[in-house]
């Protein structure tokens, strides 16, 4: 099966045929965006300092080193809690016209608006696997907003085939995650009865 | 040794450990994690496996902590009322944490709260966090190393049942952490449950209960059978790797508990996720020391 790669900048036909559950692999730049990063754009409008047009955003707070030269070496980069961003996500989206957002976890009924009026996705890079995705960086071409310190700063980073990214909102706001718990949630309540009977332990 | 040369012994020893710890799995969660790979049919859970696996491999050839995420330090102390670094012991795995922090390298995440700053070391107000027991008539100290990210800290809860609600409670009360903010927090998780009077007190036992091995078990009987009945019933649901469904949903369920108040029954639940990175290491009064959860291990 061959890999399917996007390839910064993104355009809107790249992504109008995957769907959730698709897998796909990301080369070009890729831009670390959090919490405050996404408090800054939209509550208190500041201008953020990397132009996200058809790019792509990473909820990640990743391990960088500071070599000798001067230049930054990834050391460990995963994703983080994407559903923290949830509140901002849609107007963020809005804002900078940025295509994929890569994370980990489900993402809510505002980003899912979002990614359906604004042609982009959310995907999920596998938790965890922080040196997987260090090793697809290329370069750290620039930090941006180093006042926010490193978890939080910005940093531009060149790509090759980061991966694997599994779609879990389409452009058309299916939502893997959503989808996956609410089926979760509807096996609970059977599985749960059968436990009651065995835990009366106070009699 | 003279006291500040034995000072200057143990940091150096702690800090390579919790250097480590950042960059090796506890071999229980390897293994466990192993088994859970091996039985998986779904393909995408069997693809998140496998970069699970290379994830690690490559922390282990190029010497990197494995997540992006090592946490807040924390820092479970047993402590021999006789160890002769007793009251140095705090001071110790505080410098322990900054050299740590410089040399592995781990991510600075210490936040200053209301101020807002992040203090770049890791150490800060209470941080690293220390939690003690002392035991009476020990001369040595047996420490837990854990860095929970934020991924798994989130889905944290606690909160007192009424009598009425049994354990039936408990099992329900775990059942809608995990369904609802688990999915976010990494699995397979290792799922801590505490059972005591208060918020406080089970919340500490929750956390107590993911330093114990994956696969161990509570002595006592009926917590033990509904460790099992937990462990499968969440299994059951089929969450798999990151939420993404699979044939299991966690590396285990793990319950402390302590005597109760007669009207109230406190119950927390804590997640350790997949990376479950926790050591535990055994420091003699000589300052010898073994590790005691990675097999192999060389610091």
């Amino acid at each position: 099966m061959n890999k399917k790669v996007l390839t910064t900048p993104i355009k809107d036909e790249d992504l109008e045929d995957l769907r959730v559950g698709d897998v796909v692999y990301l080369t070009g730049h890729i831009v670390t965006c959090r919490d405050v990063a996404h408090r800054r754009l939209i509550e208190l409008k500041r201008e953020l300092p990397v132009d996200l047009k058809g790019g792509a955003i990473f909820h990640a707070g990743p391990i960088v080193r500071k070599l000798d030269n001067g230049k930054f070496e990834m050391v460990s980069i995963g994703p983080t809690t994407s559903m923290r961003m949830e509140k901002f996500e849609r107007e963020f989206i809005e804002q900078t016209g940025v295509k994929l957002i890569v994370g980990k976890g489900g993402m809510g009924p505002l980003t899912e608006e979002g990614c359906k009026k604004h042609k982009a996705v959310h995907a999920i890079f596998p938790g965890g696997c922080a040196v997987l995705a260090a090793t697809q960086v290329e370069e750290i071409e620039r930090a941006e907003w180093q006042d926010l310190g490193m978890p939080e700063t910005l940093w531009v980073n060149r790509v090759k085939e980061l991966g694997p990214l599994i779609i879990s909102i389409d452009t058309q706001g299916n939502n893997l995650i959503e989808k996956n718990k609410s089926e979760f949630n509807a096996k609970k309540g059977p599985i749960l009865e059968k436990i009651y009977s065995q835990v009366s332990f106070i009699k | 040794m003279e006291k500040q040369a034995a000072v200057q012994s143990l940091t150096d020893t702690m800090a390579k450990f919790t250097a480590y710890i950042g960059k090796h799995l506890p071999t229980d969660v390897e293994k466990k994690l192993a088994e859970l790979r091996a039985k998986e049919t779904k393909p995408l859970a069997k693809a998140i496996y496998l970069s699970m696996a290379e994830n690690q491999e490559a922390a282990n050839r190029l010497d990197r902590p494995s997540c992006q995420d090592t946490g807040v330090i924390q820092y479970f102390v047993t402590a021999g009322a006789r160890f002769p670094l007793l009251g140095e012991l705090g001071e110790i795995l505080e410098e322990a944490t900054r050299e740590a922090t410089r040399t592995a390298p781990l991510r600075h995440n210490a936040v200053e709260t209301f101020v807002e700053k992040n203090t770049g070391t890791n150490t800060g107000t209470k941080v690293p966090w220390l939690d003690w027991d002392i035991v009476p008539d020990d001369d040595g100290v047996t420490i837990d190393v854990y860095m929970a990210g934020g991924g798994c800290t989130l889905p944290g809860s606690a909160t007192v049942l009424m009598p009425g609600q049994g354990y039936e409670g408990v099992a329900e009360f775990v059942f809608n952490v995990i369904s609802s903010r688990g999915v976010n927090a990494c699995p397979p998780l290792l799922v801590g449950v505490g059972v005591s009077t208060a918020v406080e007190t089970a919340a500490r036992l929750s956390k107590k209960a993911l330093m114990r091995p994956v696969g161990s078990h509570n002595a006592d009987p009926n917590a033990a059978k509904m460790e099992t009945l937990l462990e499968d019933g969440l299994n059951e649901m089929g969450i798999g790797p990151q939420g993404l469904t699979g044939t299991n949903s966690v590396m285990g369920v793990n319950i402390e508990s302590s005597a109760r108040h007669p009207s109230t029954i406190g119950v927390a639940v804590n997640t350790g996720c997949w990376a479950h990175r926790r050591g535990r290491i055994r420091i003699s009064a000589d300052l010898s020391y073994e590790i005691l959860t990675h097999e192999g291990a060389k610091l």
